[in-house]
Formats: structure tokens, sequence, C-alpha cells
């Protein structure tokens, strides 16, 4: 490639100009803070990690870590989420810490983009992970807390669509047990949502007509609580069972939280099998193409620490919402103060910008002429707005020249 | 959040086709935007809007969001690998992606194939441990073995009388290719009813179609 021309980043990273912050910091803050209050701490652990712990256990397929070497040449990586880490930390600094934990993070992650759209290289995640619990309660738990989060964020058209690895695990290896071919390539086709796919590989494998007409009906498995009881009589499976039973205990402490408006069932939906290990879910906003939130069990991870727990949790893609809410930015001047001054006032402007920030407003000082003091405060009499080398403020003091601080109290009238 | 349902249509051959089955499923499309330059149309009725893209940029409107839907070719999907809902094969514009050469065609030691699809052929090659340079061209592709830019070229055949005219034979069928429903993820959760309601009708219109 071509030199970088000066103004050039790298592909998929950004920056964050400060109305942008103030909206980024605003969301942030809702968000952790509506975590705070359901007992969830907050916690922050390094950019970086080797690729052979949290690397290698880290859902992020290898192809899209971001890896250097350190002056050892041990392999790192740029962390790619925040679940790996907070397992590594749970199952050391946290072992003897009582379970279930209960963390929260907002953090910067980085993966190697590819051609999937949407994708940075750097985004924030704001989430949390519940350790300890393998409850129904504890899923109901994340998925209600992913809800409450998005609604502090500001985000008011959503849905959540929850589903279960189980529950196809179980119904293939019932229909499908002499096949293993089958049963992987049907997954494949319906990770990567090829529905056309699945129905054709499903009618080449020729099944009875009533397993290959239920194992298609999955595809229309989506919807509320029916949802539970339709998959119900579609299998006899053990495994397949006890996993609709547990989506079923999930509805029922989502309708006790008063939030199954947001939430919709969706059995084709599957995250990724050798990561997660039971419900898994997704989250949508209107008028956004990608989801908005991820999240599911995944009760193998913190084996791969040395505390083997069961462990749930979700990341909601902060980023993301910026695009989706108001608010954050001002540009208005409001609460802002200008104060100038010459030398002659410099000590007593410094002293009122001082008492000004003590009392938390945002006070700038500049040093100006006589002829631009008079200007700015014609201005503010005038009921204009009072700009200053490009900037809007609300008030204006003057400390310039032999009138001081003002005979009519500096203009402190807004 | 807009409650019709964004549908991205491809321009030229396919487009036709696929009106029609959209009218023959009971949408009342009307049939002057077959030639029409109008970009978007609106179709309050049925409650959608259509865009007319280049059938290469289908995927990427679904994919967006822009689009909730859209009507596009397996051989782009394969093409562009697209994280998009594949929902219903349409039936539509049928053709097959074939490997092509002259008819004295022999193994050459720099393997050149030219095509208008560099991941299709370079996948397809790489699968049967065959390592080949392959040089994307964006039209005329029959040109290529008959100049010595290639010794193969990778196409879609409908007809073969192209091939035929210019002394051409397919040598593999890679795969059949047909027109596709696709679905944006975050629609196809977000807009569930509207999009499986289109999806059964067009599935019903379809089985009808195929029990003459």
């Amino acid at each position: 490639m071509a030199k970088p021309r000066g103004f050039e980043k790298p592909a998929g990273v950004k920056d964050y100009l400060p109305h942008v912050v103030a909206k980024l910091r605003h969301i942030e803050q809702q968000v952790l803070e509506c975590m705070k209050r359901w007992g969830y701490e907050q916690i922050m652990t390094p950019t970086m990690e080797y690729y052979d712990t949290v690397g290698v256990a880290s859902a992020t397929s290898d192809s899209k870590l971001f890896k250097l070497l350190n002056n050892r040449g041990t392999t790192l990586v740029l962390r790619s989420d925040m679940t790996a880490p907070i397992a590594r930390v749970a199952a050391s600094l946290l072992k003897d810490a009582p379970l279930p934990l209960r963390l929260s993070y907002h953090a910067n992650v980085f993966r190697a983009i590819e051609e999937e759209a949407g994708r940075e290289a750097e985004f924030f995640q704001t989430g949390v992970e519940l350790i300890g619990d393998p409850t129904p309660e504890a899923d109901a738990e994340v998925v209600a807390l992913a809800i409450a989060s998005l609604q502090a964020a500001g985000v008011s058209r959503f849905k959540i669509a929850i589903g279960h690895v189980g529950f196809l695990n179980g119904l293939l290896e019932e229909k499908l047990s002499e096949s293993a071919e089958a049963q992987r390539e049907l997954k494949a086709y319906l990770l990567s949502r090829d529905h056309v796919g699945y129905r054709e590989r499903l009618r080449s494998l020729g099944l009875p007509e009533q397993a290959e007409r239920e194992l298609e009906d999955i595809l229309r498995l989506r919807g509320g609580q029916e949802t539970c009881r339709q998959a119900k009589s579609l299998s006899g499976d053990p495994a397949a069972r006890a996993a609709i039973d547990h989506l079923c205990a999930i509805w029922d402490v989502l309708d006790a939280y008063g939030v199954t408006e947001h939430v919709l069932i969706d059995l084709t939906m599957i995250g990724d099998f050798s990561y997660y290990t039971g419900m898994t879910f997704e989250g949508y906003a209107a008028d956004l193409g990608f989801p908005v939130v991820s999240g599911g069990r995944y009760d193998n991870l913190l084996a791969q620490f040395g505390r083997p727990s069961p462990a749930t949790g979700f990341a909601l893609k902060t980023t993301r919402i910026l695009d989706l809410v108001d608010g954050g930015a001002d540009e208005s001047g409001r609460g802002r103060t200008l104060i100038g001054y010459d030398a002659a006032g410099r000590a007593a402007a410094l002293a009122e910008a001082g008492r000004l920030r003590a009392e938390g407003l945002v006070a700038v000082t500049a040093q100006m002429s006589a002829e631009e003091a008079g200007a700015l405060e014609r201005a503010l009499q005038a009921g204009g707005p009072i700009l200053h080398n490009g900037a809007a403020y609300e008030r204006f003091e003057r400390f310039v020249g032999s009138t001081g601080k003002g005979a009519d109290g500096g203009g402190k009238h807004a | 959040m807009r409650d019709t349902l964004m549908v991205a249509m491809p321009k030229g051959r396919i487009y036709k086709q696929a009106s029609q089955l959209f009218r023959d499923a009971g949408l009342p499309i009307p049939d002057d935007f077959d030639d029409s330059r109008k970009l978007i149309f609106d179709v309050p009725d049925a409650g959608m809007s259509f865009i007319m893209a280049k059938p290469v940029d289908v995927p990427t409107y679904v994919e967006y969001g822009v689009a909730d839907i859209g009507v596009v070719g397996k051989d782009v999907l394969m093409e562009e690998n697209k994280d998009v809902y594949e929902l219903l094969d349409l039936g539509i514009a049928k053709c097959r992606m074939s490997v092509i050469g002259l008819p004295d065609w022999k193994p050459v030691i720099h393997p050149r194939v030219a095509t208008k699809y560099p991941n299709v052929a370079s996948q397809y090659f790489r699968e049967r441990g065959q390592q080949v340079e392959v040089i994307k061209l964006n039209g005329s592709i029959e040109l290529a073995p008959l100049v010595g830019l290639a010794d193969r070229i990778v196409d879609m055949v409908e007809t073969g009388a192209t091939l035929r005219e210019n002394g051409l034979v397919e040598m593999e069928t890679m795969f059949d290719v047909t027109s596709r429903l696709i679905a944006n993820r975050v629609s196809y959760r977000m807009k569930n009813e509207a999009i499986q309601a289109l999806c059964d009708r067009l599935q019903q219109t379809l089985q009808r179609g195929a029990r003459p």
C-alpha cells in the first residue's frame, strides 16, 4: 500500500469528536449505572492478553484476532471481547470470591475486520457476566438486564430473540442419530442463515415424511410462549426436552419481570456451538441493520482457566447504539461562562473562574482588549449569542480596564 | 421505524421474472415499473417499497438494512458472501455456474482462470486441490480463452448458445443457480410477520406453479 497521508488512519478504527464523546459517555454512564443497580460491579482488564490463554479461549475465530509479539517473542492478542478476560480473572484473582459473581464492564475491543458489514476493528462494548449460577433465573436475569440496559441507553424500539443450542442438537440427534455428518451440515446451514440450503439438504436425506416435515417446521419456530409448546411436541429427545423446559422456565421468569413484550423465542437462532452451551440471545433495534446485543450461556469457558463454573452474560454494542439515540451534544453554550481579562484584572478574573468551577459550572478565561470586551458586552445586551473564537457562551464577565468587574456586575445576567 | 417493507430488486433480466412472480402471488405491483428508469417505487397497497439495484449490489443493501428483503441470484450470494438470511428459492432465472474451455483443452503448467466470480472460482479450485491464477474480468468472459488470456473460464451458462457460437465447451457444471429471497438479520426479527407472510404467499405460488 502507498505511504499513508497525514489524515489517514488504519481501516476500521475511528476518532470520536467532542460531541460524539459526550453522547458515548452519556450512554455508557446510563448503562453502567443501570447495571450497578442490579448489583453488578465494574471490572477493568488489560487491553493485551496472551494468545495461548485468553486468545485461544475467546469466541473470536483465530483469523479475526489482532496478534502481536512481545520482546520475548510470545504471541499476544488485543482483547476481542471481555468475556474471556473476565473468566481468567474469575478463575484466578477472584478464585476465592463466593459465587455467584456479578461483574460489569465497558471497554474497547478489537477484531480484525473482514467483508462482513458493520464490523469495526475497534469498538466499545458494555456488558455483564453472571458467573456461578446455572439456573433459568440467572439466564432470565441477564436477558431482563439487557432489556433494562437498552432502555437506559435510550433505545426505544427493540426485540430480543432467545434460542437454545440444546434444542437443535437434541432434535437432530433424535431424527438423524446415524448420521453425524448430516447433523453437522444442517447445523452449518442454519448457522450461515441459509434456509434454502437447509431445506435442500434435508430433502436429500430421504427421511420418513413426518421427520422431514418436523425438521422443516423448525424454520417456523419463532414467536412467543406458544413456540415453546410447539417445540415440545416436536421432539421426545431428553436433551431437546431439557432445553425447551429451560427456555420455558426463562420465559416464565421474564414474564414475572414484565418484559415479555420485547422478547421472542427463535429456535433457529443458533450461536457458535463450540462456545455457547445453552440459552443464546440477540437484540435488534428498529432502524439499525445489525444486532445491538448478543449474549448467552457459556458453561465450558471457566473450566479452561481452571475453575469450572456455569456462566451467562451479554454485551451491548455501545458504538452501534450511538447512531440510534439522540442527546449528548449541546452546542448552544448553555451553562458556559466566558471571563475576559487584562493584566490588571487577571487575579480577580482567575479567582472568579475558580469560584464558578467550584460550583460545577464551565468557565473559560481569555485575555482580551477593552475593545473586544466592549463588543462582547454589546452583543450580550443586544440579546445576541456570545461567540468567542468560535465557541458559544451563555454569560460574559469582564475584568478588563479601569471598569474592573464592570459597574453593572459584569453582565452576569444571562 | 418505517413500517413499509423495503424490497431490493435486481434491475434487468431477473426483474421481469421476479415482479411477475410477485404479481402471481397477489401483490399489486403495476407492470409499468418494468420499463421505467425510476429507482424507487412505492406500492402503498402492499405496504411495500421497491428499490431497483444492480443485481450484484442487492445483498449489500440488504446486509446494511436499508432494504429489509431482496431478490438476488445464488451466483451473487456465493460470490459476495454477505451475512443475510437466505429464505426461499424462487426458482426463477435458472442457469448454472460452469467451468468452460476450448474443446482441445489440456492441463497447463500455470493454469489461469478468467471470471466475473473470483471468490467462487478460487474456492472451487482450491477445494479440488488445484492452484490456479484467477483473473477478474467484468464482461465478455468468453473472450479470454479465445485470445489466450486464460485457459479456462468460470461463468454462468443459461442455454449454452453463446458458448457454442464461440466454439467453447462446458467442461464441468459447478452448481445450479436460481434467484433467492434474502432478508436482513434485524428485519427478519423486527418485521417477522410481514416477511413470513410474504414468504408463505410466494411459497404457495411456487408450489402451485410446480404442479401443472
